[in-house]
């Protein structure tokens, strides 16, 4: 077995698989359950003065069917008293001292900071992660997002924070920020050990249509919630690269967003990330899904000659670049198997109607001059099946995958390279040779 | 506004149970959310009415079911009675092109069911079905069956006023007398009877042409006839011992058995069915489900060539029903009292019942027929009209459903139907604008 343990900026666990901060990680009952089951770490929900939750509070994205795509909640802070919490913290972490336990906390003053971080601490926990980033409720109080919204706060608050412990102090970022590198900068020149990112995006699931109240509605009255869920992974991945790369960012992020299987873990993880964060997958189907997390991930490492986890870290990052350094002379056609088509038609379509009209039905006509290596065996195939299968015009594909995307049946449509060894150029390749100018455009 | 009532009493059809119940709402967004939305989609082009299959799944899965019972009923105004009797295992169903990815293929038929139904009970389908005001024109339709229903409701929303001439009590043609009780019960024929009433239609039930109401008679009154009778009685085998007790027309037996609220099965305990149609397939599958012990086809020729649907045939087979190929009746045979013994075959074999339903063929009604000059009946028995008008050799008098293609499905009877009815429009200077449900579908 790949060795899947990770040392967080000091903070060790036999598994780069954390709960985040929120509803699974609310009691000690729950967090000991999940580390029953597998789980090399919890984020336990945010400490700080116990609030009052509305009912409902959550919203939901459906999409053809698929439940929970996206997920909303307007949930605050933990609503059981402080002495509890920290009673069950000290508790779990006796049973389980090679987990990470890491404790949320959100409150106002410095002297409360100060004070809740001494008390968390006395726990034995292995971290503490400042919630800078609730979007709904905690920052209309002047805390949350309000914080990781205003770098100079986030920097100060921080550094009180960083200035009070003794253990490792990550901060959670909110990505309702238009460069999350800001932010990201802010934290680690406070001193800060780490990053967790991101917490939730301002959202609306949805709009109750006979009652004319968006979702989640609480009563006849709603307001913004924070969005996360399979739907927000790509958002997250980006903002995890986007300050993995970042050459001032010298300390270990924990990625947070949409992560559901051992395939997003390893994502993230490619991207940069030290551990991750679970928590929609967990209250969509249970702390169970850690098993497939961890014997996934492993095979995973297996299949790719790598014995540890750290080894997969940041692989893909150098593969992250500008736009200006994409290879323009790289060229990919699709290609569609007749075999496995099944006459839907609806890359036709989606072509036809959004690219360039180059996938064409078994009895339409090729074009003098032009390739279409699969048309005969598409026409074949249309016959045999009694079927719309198609096939490409080459000559005219332009390579933009749309067909792909749509095709139902996996493996059906694949892009072929057909970039025949032209010359790696980028765009920044032919500013430096002038020869890039966009006719009648900027450059005249 | 008068509306059909099926006959009272403890009929015998009741006692068989809708084999494919109405989907709840769940069950109708989870599968409607699998349709893969084809572009030029394949069931759609199997539909004989071409009703936009993919666009009424889409719109139940967005939530639009009155949309999608829109989409359905202009293209097929008989899209109820067809959501539950068309074989859509050889038709849009089994167009789907899940049956390239060896998946199961989308339920139309119950999507289709559920998207009428839900809509006809909430009371919505006139509101969706827009009126135009009268254009003075009449048009009669003899008999009441699915291809007379369709040709007078799309006329009546084109501003025609129609008559439909019925001689049986009960309207619904076959829909109300043959149809597979586990598929319909006459309450739902009658339901759809309804539906085209609610669009303008009158209904004169009880009118034989020829009789009380002559041909001449239509034409002096009507801008146009339209023939929707259907078929005449079952054909007679002609083998010794067939009259008497015991032996049966299976379309006669069907509409007593889903009619007839005095008919019982006596004590039938083995029953035979001579033919190898679909009719003959119904009959012996409403035979088993109605507890008889044995039921036997007994077909000419193999299963391989039976006219009769492999999917229907598969479903009696699990249902008990066994089938005798190459099995030809020389007669019946009965006991000093003239009751029914057995069946004696051409090859010598004897099976023994004490019943059997003889399908092999429903005579033609030529007599309705001979009532209009110039309408031509063929060796067939069937009225020779043209395939796209369905207009005869009278210049006024179009034909369409089992009358003219012989016997088929509801859903050609319906779509025969609808093309009467947009010639008739045509003929009678009716201008038909885009849009209308008239136009909507298969040209």
């Amino acid at each position: 077995m790949a060795d899947l343990s990770i040392n967080f900026a000091g903070i060790k666990s036999p598994n780069p698989f954390w709960l985040a901060s929120g509803p699974p990680s609310n009691t000690g009952a729950q967090v000991l359950r999940a580390f029953d089951m597998g789980w090399g770490g919890a984020v336990w929900k945010t400490l700080g003065d116990p609030i009052v939750d509305t009912s409902s509070r959550f919203g939901a994205l459906e999409v053809a069917g698929a439940r929970m795509v996206g997920f909303n909640n307007i949930e605050l802070i933990t609503d059981r008293p402080l002495e509890t919490n920290l009673r069950e913290i000290s508790e779990v972490k006796k049973r389980y001292p090679d987990r990470a336990v890491v404790v949320s906390l959100m409150v106002e003053s410095k002297e409360d900071w100060r004070e809740i971080i001494r008390r968390a601490e006395d726990t034995g926990c292995d971290g503490l992660e400042l919630n800078f980033g609730c979007p709904h409720g905690m920052c209309e109080r002047g805390m949350g997002s309000a914080v990781g919204q205003e770098p100079k706060a986030l920097k100060e608050i921080a550094r009180w924070a960083v200035e009070s412990a003794s253990i490792p102090v990550l901060v959670k970022l909110s990505p309702n920020v238009t460069d999350i590198v800001e932010p990201g900068l802010a934290a680690v020149e406070a001193g800060v050990h780490g990053l967790s990112l991101i917490n939730t995006i301002k959202s609306f699931t949805g709009v109750d249509l006979d009652r004319f109240v968006p979702y989640p509605a609480v009563g006849l009255r709603s307001t913004n919630g924070g969005y996360c869920g399979p739907a927000v992974k790509p958002i997250a991945l980006h903002m995890v690269a986007a300050l993995a790369k970042e050459p001032g960012i010298s300390v270990p992020i924990s990625g947070v967003g949409g992560i559901s299987t051992w395939r997003d873990a390893a994502e993230f993880i490619a991207l940069g990330a030290t551990s991750v964060q679970v928590c929609t997958a967990v209250m969509h189907h249970g702390f169970r899904i850690v098993e497939d997390m961890i014997d996934g991930l492993d095979l995973y490492l297996e299949s790719k000659k790598m014995s540890s986890v750290n080894e997969l870290r940041g692989r893909a990052l150098s593969g992250f670049v500008d736009w200006g350094d994409l290879d323009l002379n790289y060229k990919v056609v699709a290609e569609v198997d007749p075999g496995l088509c099944i006459g839907c038609d609806l890359c036709y379509v989606a072509c036809r109607d959004s690219a360039v009209a180059c996938i064409h039905r078994a009895e339409e006509d090729l074009a003098a001059g032009h390739r279409a290596p699969t048309r005969e065996a598409a026409v074949t195939a249309a016959a045999a099946k009694n079927a719309h299968i198609v096939w490409v015009d080459e000559t005219e594909c332009i390579g933009c995958n749309l067909c792909h995307h749509v095709c139902p049946v996996h493996g059906c449509i694949t892009m072929k390279d057909v970039t025949g060894g032209a010359p790696f150029e980028s765009w920044n390749d032919r500013i430096l040779k002038g020869t890039a100018k966009v006719p009648g455009g900027l450059h005249g | 506004m008068t509306r059909s009532s099926a006959p009272g009493g403890e009929r015998l059809e009741l006692r068989l149970a809708d084999h494919k119940p109405l989907y709840s709402e769940a069950q109708a967004r989870v599968e409607a959310e699998r349709c893969l939305y084809c572009h030029d989609a394949p069931c759609t082009v199997a539909c004989p009415t071409g009703i936009d299959v993919a666009t009424f799944i889409r719109k139940i899965a967005t939530g639009n079911v009155r949309g999608s019972a829109r989409t359905i009923l202009t293209a097929n105004l008989m899209g109820y009675s067809c959501a539950r009797v068309c074989p859509v295992e050889v038709l849009c169903a089994g167009a789907c092109v899940y049956n390239h990815l060896g998946r199961e293929p989308i339920q139309i038929g119950r999507l289709q069911r559920y998207a009428v139904e839900t809509v006809m009970d909430r009371g919505g389908v006139p509101s969706l079905l827009p009126r135009k005001p009268a254009n003075g024109r009449k048009v009669a339709c003899v008999g009441a069956g699915p291809a007379s229903l369709s040709c007078a409701g799309y006329l009546a929303l084109e501003g025609f006023a129609c008559v439909l001439y019925e001689k049986r009590a009960l309207p619904g043609g076959l829909n109300a007398t043959g149809v597979a009780p586990y598929k319909m019960h006459v309450e739902g024929a009658l339901r759809e009877v309804d539906l085209i009433r609610d669009l303008g239609v009158t209904i004169r039930s009880g009118v034989e042409i020829g009789r009380e109401v002559t041909g001449e008679d239509l034409l002096r009154d009507n801008d146009g006839v339209f023939l929707g009778i259907g078929l005449g009685s079952d054909t007679r085998l002609g083998a010794p011992g067939e009259d008497g007790p015991g032996v049966a027309g299976a379309v006669a037996w069907i509409e007593r058995m889903k009619t007839d609220s005095g008919f019982t099965l006596g004590e039938g305990r083995r029953a035979v069915v001579i033919g190898g149609g679909n009719t003959a397939i119904d009959a012996a599958r409403e035979l088993a489900h109605l507890g008889i012990r044995e039921v036997t086809m007994l077909y000419r020729r193999t299963a391989e060539v039976m006219r009769g649907y492999a999917h229907e045939m598969a479903q009696a087979r699990m249902e008990g029903v066994r089938l005798e190929e190459r099995a030809v009746v020389r007669g019946f045979e009965r006991d000093g009292q003239g009751r029914l013994r057995g069946v004696l075959l051409e090859d010598g074999r004897r099976l023994e019942c004490d019943l059997a339903l003889v399908a092999i063929g429903q005579a033609s009604l030529r007599e309705v027929a001979r009532q209009f000059p110039g309408v031509e009946v063929d060796a067939e028995g069937c009225i020779v009209a043209d395939p796209v008008t369905g207009r005869t050799g009278h210049p006024r008098v179009y034909a369409g459903g089992d009358a003219r293609n012989g016997g088929k499905e509801v859903v050609n009877a319906a779509q025969e139907g609808k093309r009467a009815a947009r010639a008739i429009a045509v003929q009678c200077g009716v201008s038909i604008t885009r849009g209308s449900a008239i136009e909507a579908g298969h040209p």
